[in-house]
This record gives C-alpha cells, sequence and structure tokens, in this order.
C-alpha cells in the first residue's frame, strides 16, 4: 500500500514531541500518515518512543507537542472513552472479574445498547475468533492464545474503525505466536480495519504489515514496506536491527554511476550499492545479508570483486546451514546456505573467496 | 481448545501393586512429620496460653460453683420438688443445714454473692444467717422469717433454685436485660436496669459506623500508594504505619490534648472567632471523642489491606476500560472497585473486629456515653464477677463469629486478603 497523502491520511502524526520529565524528548518530531484499511507497525528496540507513540494515539498520554489527528479531526484533547478506537493491550487485560461474555458487553453496555443487539454482536465477535463456545467461561479459565482471542473480540466488537495492538502476542510461545499472526493479518484484511501494532519482533512486523516504521532514539529510522525495508535498509540502524547482517567498515576509495569501491581496513577492495554516502574517502559501513553472499565461483558475478575468507565453524540448522567465516580480519562473518542434496560441504579450516552482487552490499553511514 | 473429557479414574496402583493412594500418602508422610515438627512449638504456645486460658474463661460463663458446692441439702429438695412447689418446713431446714455448713466452710460470703448477681441485694442475707445457723431450732421456717421476712421471698427461692445447679445461663439470662421471675418463669429486667442489650446494638453500630469511615478515607490513601512512583509510596507509607510505632496510650493522649474544651482545637476556634468561649465544643469524652480517636487509631488496619490489593491491580484494566469507551466513574464502578473488594473486604473485617472489642481508647476518652462492650467486660472483671465478664465475652464473640459467617456467604471469604 502507497504511502498515504498528508490530506487523506485517517491517522496523522503531524511534529509530535513528547516528554515526561521536560528534560529529555522519548518521541523527538514525529510526523506519520497512516491510511485507512492500512496495517501499519511499530518496530523498534524497547525505550524507543514507539508504545509511547501508541499511547498518545489511544489518549493515555498527551502529545508535549504538535498535534494528533484522526480521520482529520484533531484529538490532541479528545479523552480516550470518545475516541472510540479499540485496543488490544500486552497481557490482554481481560477483566478477570467478568466472563468472556461480560467482558465483550462491556464496551456495548456502555454505549447504551439493547440487550438484543448486544448478544447478537457478541456472538459474531466470538465466532469470529472461534470461541463461540466459551462466553461463559471466566478469563482465568482460559489459556493464553485463548485470552489472546477474546481480547481480540473485545476490541472490535463495537466496530472500531482503528484497532491498536500493543505487542499483543509476546506471551505467547512461538508456534502460537506465529499462528495468531496469520489470524489478526486475516481478520484485518477481512474487515476492512486500521491496525497500528507495536512490537520489538522484526518477524513479526515483517509477516504481517502494510508498512513497518522503524524507531529508535524517538525518531522513526524508516518507514517502508517490508521487503524494502529488508533489502533496501537506508541507514546502518535499520540494517541491524531488521533481520541478519554483516558489517565490513571500510572507506570510499571510489563513487561512480551508482556504484561505490570500499577499501576495509585490511587493505582490500570491495564492491557496494552507495545508499547514505555521497564524497570520496568517506568512512561507511558495508552491509550483506548473509544469504546475499557467494562462496562459489561460478555464481558469482562477473567482474565482481572476491575477498579471502576462512571457515571458523559449521552449524547445522535444518532447513539451512550456517558458516561463520574469518572476513577482512573480523570472526563474525556468516553466510546461509540451502540445505539441499547437491550443497557444497564446507569444512573448518576451509579457505575459500566469498562475493556478492553489488547491489546487495550498501554502503551506509558508519555507525 | 476443546474442554478435556472427564477422566473417570479407575482404582491406579503402583507397579508393585499398592493402591496409589497409599503409596502417595507414605511418601508424604515423612514430610508432613516434619511439617508437624515445625510448628510443634507454636503449636503448644498458642494451646497453653490462648485455648486453654480462653476455654475456661469461656466456661465460667455458664459454669458457677458459688453457690452449689455448699448447697448439697437444698439441692436434693429442689431435685424432689419441681418448680412452684411452696417451700415447706423441709426447703427451711435443708436451707438451714446448707447455712450451717456455709458457716463451717466460711462459704457464706461466695454463695450469698452468687445469689446476689441474680437478686441484687440478697448477698447480706447469706453472711449474717449463716453466723447463727447452728443455734436455730426447729421449726426453721418461722426461726429464719423472724430473723428476716425475705427469707420467704419466692424470688429468692427461684434464685437459689437455679444457683443450686453449677452449670446455669443465669448470666446469658443477664446479659440479655432479663431476670428470673417469681413463678420461675424470665422477665424482662426494669427498665432502669437494660443496660446490656442497648450496649450491646450501640457497639456493633459504632464498630460500623467507623469501619464505615475508616473505609472512606482509607480508600484515596490506598489508592494514592498504589499509583505513586515506588520511592514516593514507600515515603507516605512510612506516614501511614507510623502511628503502628507509637504507644497507643501516647496517641491517645495526645487526641486529648487537641480534642479537649479548653485544647488545641478548641482553643483556636475561639482564637479565630468562629465559636465563644462559652461556646466550646465538646469532642472529647463523649461518643465524637471515641469514634474520632478509634478511626484514627484503626486506619492503618484499612490502609494495609487496599494498598496491597491495589498494587497487584494492573493499569492496564483501566486502560482497557476507557478504550472500549467508559467514562471514568464508569470504570471506577464496574473495573476498579470489583476488584478491589478483596481488600475492602479484609480492611473492614479486621477494623470492624477490632473496633468491637476495642477497650483503651474508649476508656480513655469515651466518658460515660462512649462506653462499648467491652467495657462494660472490664468493670464485671474488676468486680470479680467473672461469670458475667465472660458471659458477655462469649456474647461479643458469638457476634463477631455470625458476621464473619455472613461475610463468608456474602462475599466469600476465600476472597479475603490481608496483605
Amino acid at each position: 500500500m502507497a504511502a498515504a497523502a498528508e490530506g487523506d491520511a485517517y491517522v496523522a502524526f503531524d511534529h509530535v514531541q513528547k516528554s515526561y520529565d521536560g528534560v529529555s524528548l522519548v518521541v523527538k518530531d514525529l510526523n506519520l500518515s497512516i491510511a485507512k484499511g492500512e496495517f501499519l507497525t511499530m518496530l523498534g528496540p524497547s525505550g524507543s518512543g514507539k508504545t509511547t507513540c501508541l499511547m498518545m494515539l489511544a489518549g493515555f498520554e498527551t502529545a508535549t507537542h504538535g498535534e494528533i489527528r484522526l480521520d482529520g479531526r484533531n484529538i490532541n484533547l479528545v479523552p480516550p472513552h470518545k475516541r472510540g478506537i479499540g485496543m488490544v493491550f500486552q497481557n490482554y487485560a481481560l477483566f478477570p472479574h467478568m466472563t468472556v461474555g461480560e467482558n465483550l458487553s462491556f464496551p456495548l453496555e456502555v454505549r447504551g445498547m439493547g440487550k438484543d443487539e448486544r448478544e447478537t454482536r457478541i456472538k459474531r465477535a466470538l465466532d469470529m475468533v472461534q470461541m463461540g463456545a466459551f462466553a461463559s467461561r471466566r478469563p482465568a479459565q482460559l489459556s493464553g492464545g485463548q485470552q489472546q482471542r477474546i481480547a481480540l473480540a473485545r476490541a472490535l466488537v463495537f466496530d472500531p474503525a482503528l484497532v491498536l495492538m500493543d505487542e499483543p502476542l509476546g506471551a505467547l510461545d512461538k508456534q502460537l505466536r506465529e499462528h495468531m499472526q496469520f489470524e489478526i493479518k486475516h481478520l484485518h484484511e477481512r474487515l476492512g480495519i486500521t491496525v497500528v501494532y507495536v512490537t520489538h519482533d522484526q518477524g513479526e512486523a515483517l509477516t504481517m504489515s502494510d508498512r513497518v516504521a522503524v524507531f529508535n532514539d524517538g525518531r522513526i529510522q524508516q518507514l517502508a514496506p517490508p521487503a524494502d525495508l529488508y533489502e533496501r535498509p537506508e541507514n546502518s540502524f535499520v540494517a541491524q536491527f531488521i533481520g541478519e547482517n554483516n558489517k565490513l567498515p571500510g572507506t570510499v576509495e571510489e563513487l561512480s554511476q551508482g556504484k561505490a569501491l570500499v577499501r576495509l581496513a585490511t587493505g582490500e577492495l570491495i564492491d557496494a550499492t552507495p545508499v547514505n554516502v555521497t564524497e570520496k574517502g568517506q568512512k561507511t559501513l558495508v552491509s550483506i545479508r548473509p544469504e546475499r553472499v557467494e562462496f562459489k565461483p561460478e555464481m558469482m558475478p562477473a567482474g565482481a570483486h572476491t575477498i579471502g575468507a576462512e571457515v571458523l565453524e559449521v552449524i547445522y540448522m535444518g532447513d539451512i546451514l550456517r558458516a561463520r567465516l574469518r572476513v577482512a580480519g573480523s570472526d563474525d562473518f556468516v553466510i546461509k546456505m540451502r540445505n539441499t542434496l547437491g550443497q557444497t560441504k564446507l569444512d573448518r579450516g576451509q579457505k575459500i573467496n566469498v562475493g556478492w552482487h553489488p547491489q546487495d552490499a550498501r554502503a551506509l553511514d558508519p555507525s | 481448545m476443546t474442554p478435556a473429557a472427564p477422566i473417570t479414574p479407575a482404582m491406579l496402583t503402583t507397579a508393585d501393586g499398592r493402591p496409589l493412594k497409599a503409596a502417595l500418602a507414605a511418601a508424604q508422610a515423612r514430610s508432613k512429620r516434619r511439617a508437624l515438627f515445625l510448628v510443634l512449638p507454636l503449636l503448644l504456645f498458642v494451646v497453653i496460653s490462648f485455648v486453654i486460658p480462653i476455654g475456661q474463661m469461656l466456661q465460667r460463663s455458664f459454669y458457677h460453683d458459688g453457690f452449689s458446692k455448699s448447697a448439697p441439702a437444698l439441692q436434693a429438695w429442689f431435685a424432689e420438688n419441681p418448680l412452684g412447689t411452696e417451700p415447706d418446713e423441709a426447703a427451711y431446714a435443708a436451707l438451714v443445714a446448707d447455712l450451717a455448713l456455709m458457716q463451717e466452710t466460711r462459704a457464706a460470703g461466695d454463695a450469698g454473692t452468687r445469689i446476689n448477681y441474680t437478686l441484687p441485694g440478697a448477698r447480706s442475707l447469706y453472711t449474717s444467717a449463716a453466723r447463727g445457723a447452728k443455734k436455730l431450732e426447729p421449726p426453721f421456717k418461722e426461726a429464719l422469717l423472724a430473723e428476716d421476712a425475705k427469707w420467704a421471698d419466692p424470688r429468692l427461692w427461684v434464685a437459689m433454685r437455679s444457683a443450686a445447679s453449677p452449670w446455669t445461663a443465669d448470666f446469658y439470662m443477664i446479659a440479655a436485660d432479663l431476670q428470673l421471675a417469681a413463678d420461675g418463669g424470665v422477665e424482662r429486667a426494669p427498665e432502669t436496669q437494660r443496660v446490656y442489650v442497648a450496649l450491646y446494638i450501640k457497639t456493633i453500630f459504632l464498630a460500623a459506623l467507623i469501619t464505615g469511615i475508616c473505609l472512606l478515607l482509607a480508600f484515596p490513601i490506598a489508592h494514592l500508594l498504589a499509583t505513586l512512583p515506588m520511592a514516593k509510596a514507600n515515603l507516605l507509607l512510612i506516614l501511614v504505619l507510623l502511628p503502628f510505632w507509637t504507644s497507643l496510650l501516647v496517641r491517645t493522649t495526645s487526641w486529648i490534648v487537641l480534642l479537649q474544651d479548653q485544647g488545641v482545637i478548641n482553643s483556636f476556634l475561639v482564637y479565630l472567632g468562629a465559636i465563644g468561649d462559652d461556646g466550646r465544643l465538646r469532642m472529647i469524652y463523649n461518643q465524637t471523642g471515641t469514634i474520632i480517636v478509634m478511626v484514627h487509631i484503626l486506619l492503618p488496619f484499612m490502609v494495609l489491606p487496599l494498598y496491597s490489593v491495589m498494587r497487584v491491580i494492573p493499569p492496564s484494566y483501566a486502560r482497557a476500560a476507557r478504550s472500549l469507551g467508559a467514562t471514568s466513574w464508569t470504570t471506577f464502578r464496574r473495573i476498579y472497585l470489583p476488584q478491589t473488594l478483596p481488600g475492602i473486604g479484609a480492611g473492614a473485617l479486621l477494623v470492624f473486629i477490632l473496633a468491637v472489642g476495642y477497650y483503651i481508647t474508649p476508656a480513655l476518652v469515651g466518658g460515660a456515653d462512649g462506653m462499648l462492650y467491652s467495657n462494660m467486660i472490664s468493670f464485671h472483671m474488676n468486680k470479680a464477677n467473672w461469670s458475667m465478664a465472660a458471659a458477655l465475652a462469649t456474647l461479643l464473640l458469638l457476634g463477631v463469629l455470625v458476621l464473619y459467617w455472613l461475610y463468608d456467604r456474602l462475599v466469600g471469604i476465600d476472597n479475603l486478603k490481608l496483605g
């Protein structure tokens, strides 16, 4: 989904800043537009400001500066209960003294809905998450995954157009988490709601989102669809935070026609695509994904620079083989090979040459 | 996802054929013995210092042998002649024989005291009659009546019949503001002597009032404590606990300094001109004083259970309710308040039980109308009327147990959270 233009954004953060103590900013000048029906994920390490942004949108925190708009209306001063935003919390926040049915009934009761309509809607919401038989249970009698579904149903039962999710799958085990990722994704597609999802799990962000906003240090580092984020990180923070990544520090030797030649600290020359380097002699950090590194001579692109490497260890991981190499004096250069029948076996101590397509190596800022 | 099918356990056995339950019990016996061994000192301490003395004390409320132990002849006569029989010459002969025995064993005072409990003013009859009992000649009826005509009082004979058995309900009867009628039945005590029931009701009412005020004051404090950052909350918690570390007497006395007629508050109000010098407020040595001081003393017992419950209520519940569209008042009423119920229950039960049996504070600042039931118990103890004190204490205990039972029925005792 394309980035929403400023005019027709459903949710908009406009120069939003947030400080808790009046000394430091937790959110520094946030500008973000979310289109109607979009699934946007805020991804970042803890303390990066992503949850604060979500809480400001929900109305539990007030912006210190700037404006938050929902459907074109400034909601800075609208109290949370009048925003009509559904929210799923990290620990589900199901009311422990109420049954599942009463939990779902609560948002409908406070809206003054009649009993018949409430029951229809509760049934519909529970069926939607395949929990129809659980209306009379208490939350404590449900497993984590079941509570998760109920929390989801409760956030959707009053038909909000916008649903916020604050690390909703954090407490589930891996298998259930992956299953729920697909369910949430499918619900989003089926209902056409706008979802703002907060997580620190990059896998989750890549799987589910239309666009991902990577947060660090109170700023959005990159806002892009998952594939762009993974394949074309714009700075070294994003490159390191999303997926696995080999880093080679060096200096730009030549810069021409969208290509850069980088001399590493140990003297070797490698090819790279310049991303945020602009002139010769600049320090840079070249980033290459482990699965994009080639070591078979026949697979190397013609004329590519190669670099000598020594195999330090090979780890069997089932679907892939993972080899750690010593490259240019660094011991943590990783490559990944698919575990196929004819795959070349590497042995410890073996000397090989590695190379890559220049567009897979990105010369980023040297931080 | 589907609920597990109920398993009907067949008789399970271990690999060598022993029943599983027996094997489990044998395996756990060792740790159970060790556990018992660990609690044994405390168990003995509680039994020796608590269960036995209190049991004995409570027993006194329905057992008193002050009269019966030195009245064997009368016991025999009462056994032969049912209630309502006019005391004949044989009855008087038995009475004189017992009076002589009392003189011999120097028990006339005890016996008279026992009769005195149910029939005030009867004690001197026994002490004076016992002195000359040996010299009395038959017919004993005339001889005794000549000494004191009160011996013919049918109430006296009813009282003696009741006291001739060491097992008695007399003290509970008195505590219920009843007395023995002349025909051996039970009637209400004269209006001027009806003190116990009214005091019982007043004590329950005051304890409930104090509990209610404590709840109203403690709820916001506990909420503040629970929502503040830890460092500030700890500081405030110390302020809540500070009264615990100060002597009860000092706290009560400082209230006297504040509240008395020439005290700080009154003098300040007079200085401000809010009241005249002759219109000083009476805030102590009455019911008001009892309520004010007891609320202050019992407040921490309400704050602490509330705080411990509120602290573990995650703020996300309130946030969830708000995001679902509830106003802050609805959120409080339907989400927050129900979750604090275990704390409210624990605090209310604790404060109520403490207040119902409180002694020192009402004794010091209660004056005449601020007295509570325990002050009456203490009054009887000071007069060595152990049985009456025990009967009142038992009634207080029963009242508390009934409330406890009600609480269990209405709220459920497993919902209680004391800290």
